[in-house]
């Protein structure tokens, strides 16, 4: 793995045009996958895709945020920015996993939940709060990896799992460096600075206790070998989805509580 | 970023000769001049449009709860420092000389017209109730606390959302918090959220969406995003009444407005139909 870059340089990467998607990664990774639409209150939203496919073999649910490939597809999924219809599908989809005793492997890439009239209009809050609460009782493994971006509580709606993996150069963030600078110092145009200090990393976030491993990238970045990238995810799904279908939920479900029940600093 | 909400301004009488003068509030909803005795005398509630004002953790709890019945938990947490960032550490120091406060929630056990309820207050003035460390870990070991011993929970929220200063660990209370009370309502438990002026971004998104009962107080702010940020995004202007409590309430997020002077007894009695005894309040 290449330990030298910043964490702008990094976001840089996320960012580069031929960065792979999930609709690059699902036909290396998976196969039967059938889409699922519509969260079956409101609508379909294009920022997050879910559905049915087999890993080596075993029946999983997949969720995923979307990124486009270009700026037609961009538009289509909102540049990744799922409405509550997109988080409420996902529930949906997690739901009917549990229901069929299938585990549920959530991809994360998105700057973070559209912000805007109709988002705040069907409760945008309340279809994040919702996930994070649902998912963190859902009766069968759940595995998240975080892509690219993972902006805001717009990605930890679909980060409440058994365990998180980062590919090697992607970011979680509680909001977007732009965001950051732009709330704290007022200055959208200090990002490059937000970003170095915020502690955005992979390795970050393995330090900090949110994430518990890295999925390595070829060299340069997912683009340069788009089955070398895909490969290695596959690796780590199978043997994690094998290990996590193992436990007792019981026990699964005390784990996943107390993984994010430590996180937080304070003395007393 | 909302230190200066309130201005206080001179209200002058009839602009006359002898120009006398007393410190008045301008309402942030009708902007109309309150006179700041008057507004402390309502609770810090509007004349005019009945908009209802930040109240600090304290006041909260003297005009709520059953006097001298409020038990705090965990009253000498604070936050460390852990994404070093820049001046945080001192910042805070300077919030707890300032507000009495050790961060932005006060938690414990109160009795409301002799009901007990494990609560919650957030306050405003204090890195504008943000979300880091120290606010997760006193909801979670609140909610703990609650399930253990069988009581309902009221939260007064008010936040700006997650602690930026913090990093990706204010972002994970949101899970902290929320897992808190999913299990305390598995295991049957009663949860009111009490939305107070302002409640939003990632505490909206978290723990003050997930009551059984929604309760705010009338026309206070209730959203994720920021109506600027908003604004920016659709590069037009949004409705007087965006985000404020009515207007969620008719989308169908809040089950009801209730005044500040009604909160007491409204608590009570909604507690008491959620417990076996019939003892009439």
């Amino acid at each position: 793995m290449e330990n030298t870059k910043t964490a702008w340089e990094r976001l840089a990467l996320v960012h580069t045009k031929g960065r792979p998607t999930i609709r690059d990664y699902i036909p290396l990774i998976f196969t039967d996958f059938y889409e699922m639409h519509g969260d079956r209150l409101y609508g379909d939203d294009h920022a997050v895709i879910g559905g049915i496919a087999r890993l080596e073999g075993k029946p999983v649910t997949i969720i995923a945020q979307v990124k486009g490939r270009d700026l037609n597809e961009n538009k289509d999924c909102n540049f990744a920015m799922p409405l509550p219809e997109g988080y409420r599908k996902a529930l949906r989809l997690a739901k009917q996993a549990e229901k069929f005793h299938r585990p549920v492997i959530c991809f994360i890439d998105t700057p973070g939940a559209y912000a805007g009239m109709a988002a705040e209009e069907r409760g945008q809050g309340e279809a994040i709060a919702k996930n994070i609460a649902e998912f963190m009782t859902l009766r069968t493994p759940i595995i998240s990896i975080v892509l690219g971006e993972g902006g805001s509580g717009g990605a930890l709606a679909l980060g409440v799992c058994d365990e998180l993996a980062m590919l090697e150069n992607a970011q979680y963030s509680v909001v977007s460096p732009r965001g950051f600078a732009s709330i704290l110092w007022k200055d959208a145009s200090r990002e490059e600075e937000a970003c170095n200090i915020m502690q955005v990393t992979a390795d970050d976030m393995v330090r900090l206790g949110v994430a518990e491993t890295i999925i390595e990238e070829p060299l340069g970045g997912a683009h340069n070998d788009l089955d070398k990238i895909s490969e290695n995810i596959k690796e780590y799904l199978s043997l994690k989805i094998e290990e996590k279908c193992q436990k007792d939920i019981d026990e699964l479900l005390k784990a996943r509580y107390t993984k994010f029940r430590k996180i937080g600093e304070f003395t007393e | 970023m909302f230190d200066d909400f309130f201005k206080v301004v001179k209200y002058r009488f009839n602009g006359g000769e002898e120009e006398e003068s007393a410190p008045s509030i301008k309402c942030p909803r009708c902007q109309s001049n309150i006179p700041v005795e008057r507004y402390e005398e309502l609770h810090r509630v509007c004349p005019n449009c009945n908009y209802h004002g930040r109240l600090s953790a304290r006041e909260r709890i003297a005009i709520t709860f059953d006097k001298g019945s409020f038990e705090e938990f965990d009253k000498d947490m604070i936050s460390c420092d852990p994404i070093n960032f820049p001046d945080y550490t001192e910042k805070q120091a300077e919030l707890r000389e300032t507000t009495g406060l050790n961060d932005a929630i006060v938690t414990g056990t109160a009795l409301i017209k002799g009901r007990r309820a494990v609560v919650g207050i957030m306050d405003s003035r204090y890195m504008m109730a943000s979300m880091g460390s120290v606010v997760g870990e006193k909801i979670a070991r609140a909610f703990e606390y609650a399930t253990e011993n069988n009581l309902p929970v009221v939260m007064f929220t008010a936040s700006g959302g997650a602690r930026m200063q913090e990093g990706i660990v204010s972002l994970m209370q949101m899970a902290k918090t929320s897992g808190a009370v999913k299990l305390h309502s598995d295991s049957g438990g009663l949860y009111i959220t009490v939305l107070t002026d302002p409640t939003t971004g990632g505490v909206t998104a978290s723990f003050a969406s997930l009551g059984d009962i929604i309760i705010a107080e009338p026309k206070i702010l209730i959203g994720f995003a920021g109506r600027r940020v908003i604004e920016s995004t659709m590069k037009q202007r949004l409705p007087e009444d965006f985000q404020l409590a009515e207007f969620m309430q008719q989308k169908g997020f809040v089950d009801m407005i209730v005044d500040r002077k009604k909160m007491r007894s409204t608590l009570s009695k909604l507690i008491a139909m959620h417990t076996n005894d019939r003892k009439e309040v």
